[in-house]
């Protein structure tokens, strides 16, 4: 019982270990990718959309899970006129965020457009 | 009194924390549309000309040449060949006529186009038209002879223009002309290859009369206003355009692609608009669908940035 209760003890001790360890290692990728999202919204504000996809490109590379950044390089994307990375960038921004109405709004927005350039296409 | 302090504070207050703690910024963005057509090939464009009717207020060849012409020379990437316009309906006209006079010369290798089947028709048609056409002025007759050239030698044929176009069942008789591969080989080859543009352009009056509904503004007993919606007959006279765009590779004669649409505008019975003013209302609802066949469209926007 004794030896149970040990390993139970030291499993968590492990386990809160852990969590401590690897807090810096997310909350570092997590503020990386805020300056580059940062970095992103000023240069795209002056009109550079291609050092804007870059840096958005670099931030949700360094963190897979930042709605934000798959939701600016969507925009950026669609900006560039390559809508098939616009559609998947957008998707993982919704899926990250599905409460999110400004993601939602700008995929919304994004598919309208998609969608008639599709039927222009088809025509 | 305390009350609307409050509120005032705590709305500044609001605004201060908005701004300091932004996470999203509006930004206009310009999503590109390519172009329905390869146009890479080609780095020069021919508008050669219009087969038009409707009415006679509007010179729709030519002035569709003219906008055309303006339009892609400063929204596309293509040099405009300044050319005279080819009055093609007198053309198509000519060429039939002169290919009913000599049934044989369908057979022979200048006219062996096998799309002109439909031209011999014309000339039935052509030959028992009455009134002349609008004789295109006589500097533009050079260029447009030549090409003419492919189908036997017709002296006689600017004498009768052809039949007037009225509806789009007129316009029929001359759609032949735009599968004549030779006939515009040799149009591009005049021109040294060039991306063709031609088709046809109806313009026509409309008149309507029937109910309508639009807003009134009504006010009660007490000055009130309130707007109703309210059914009302009107008659409405203004004009259609339906034009067809048929880009031609002066390269091999071969139509590539072809775009139509069709668009009205409707006004009050006695406004009196001019048909030209009318024309120009309706080519710049035109313009955006014919430009994004040959060049990239940009459509305008908003889209919000994410921290």
């Amino acid at each position: 019982m004794k030896m149970r209760a040990l390993l139970l003890a030291r499993a968590a001790a492990f386990a809160a270990l852990l969590g401590v360890a690897a807090q810096p290692v997310f909350a570092d990728a997590r503020s990386s990718a805020k300056s580059q999202v940062d970095f992103g919204i000023k240069v795209a504000q002056n009109g550079l959309w291609k050092e804007a996809v870059y840096r958005w490109e670099k931030a949700a590379e360094a963190d897979p899970t930042y709605a934000a950044a798959w939701n600016n390089l969507g925009i950026g994307y669609e900006h560039e006129g390559r809508f098939e990375d616009a559609r998947k960038a957008y998707e993982k921004a919704v899926a990250l965020d599905p409460k999110n109405v400004l993601i939602r709004q700008n995929y919304d927005l994004f598919k309208e457009i998609n969608d008639r350039a599709k039927r222009r296409n088809d025509r | 009194m305390t009350a609307r302090s409050a509120a005032t504070i705590a709305s500044l207050v609001l605004l201060t924390l908005t701004s300091a703690c932004t996470n999203f910024f509006e930004v206009p963005i310009e999503t590109p549309l390519s172009p329905k057509m390869d146009v890479t090939a080609f780095r020069r464009v021919l508008v050669a000309g219009f087969i038009s009717g409707g009415t006679d207020d509007v010179d729709a060849n030519l002035e569709t040449v003219r906008l055309l012409r303006s339009q892609l020379r400063t929204k596309s990437g293509l040099r405009v060949i300044e050319a005279d316009v080819l009055p093609l309906a007198e053309l198509a006209a000519d060429k039939a006529k002169a290919s009913a006079a000599t049934p044989a010369a369908a057979a022979t290798p200048a006219a062996a186009t096998d799309n002109n089947g439909g031209l011999p028709k014309v000339a039935t048609d052509v030959q028992t038209a009455a009134p002349p056409g609008p004789a295109a002025p006589a500097s533009q007759q050079p260029p447009a002879q030549q090409p003419t050239a492919a189908a036997p030698a017709t002296p006689a044929a600017p004498a009768t223009g052809p039949e007037k176009i009225r509806s789009a069942k007129d316009l029929e008789k001359y759609q032949s002309i735009f599968s004549d591969v030779a006939f515009w080989k040799k149009i591009g080859e005049e021109y040294e290859n060039p991306l063709i543009v031609t088709g046809t352009i109806l313009f026509t009056p409309l008149q309507t009369a029937g109910f309508i509904t639009r807003n009134v503004e009504q006010y009660d007993n007490l000055g009130r206003r309130t707007v109703v919606p309210q059914r009302l007959y009107m008659e409405r006279k203004g004009f259609a355009i339906a034009p067809k765009f048929i880009f031609i590779d002066g390269r091999t004669g071969a139509t590539l692609h072809t775009e139509s649409t069709r668009e009205e505008v409707l006004y009050n019975a006695q406004q009196n608009t001019p048909a030209l003013s009318s024309y120009f209302e309706l080519m710049d609802k035109v313009i955006p669908m014919f430009l994004g066949t040959l060049s990239t469209q940009k459509i305008r926007g908003t889209r919000v940035l994410l921290r």
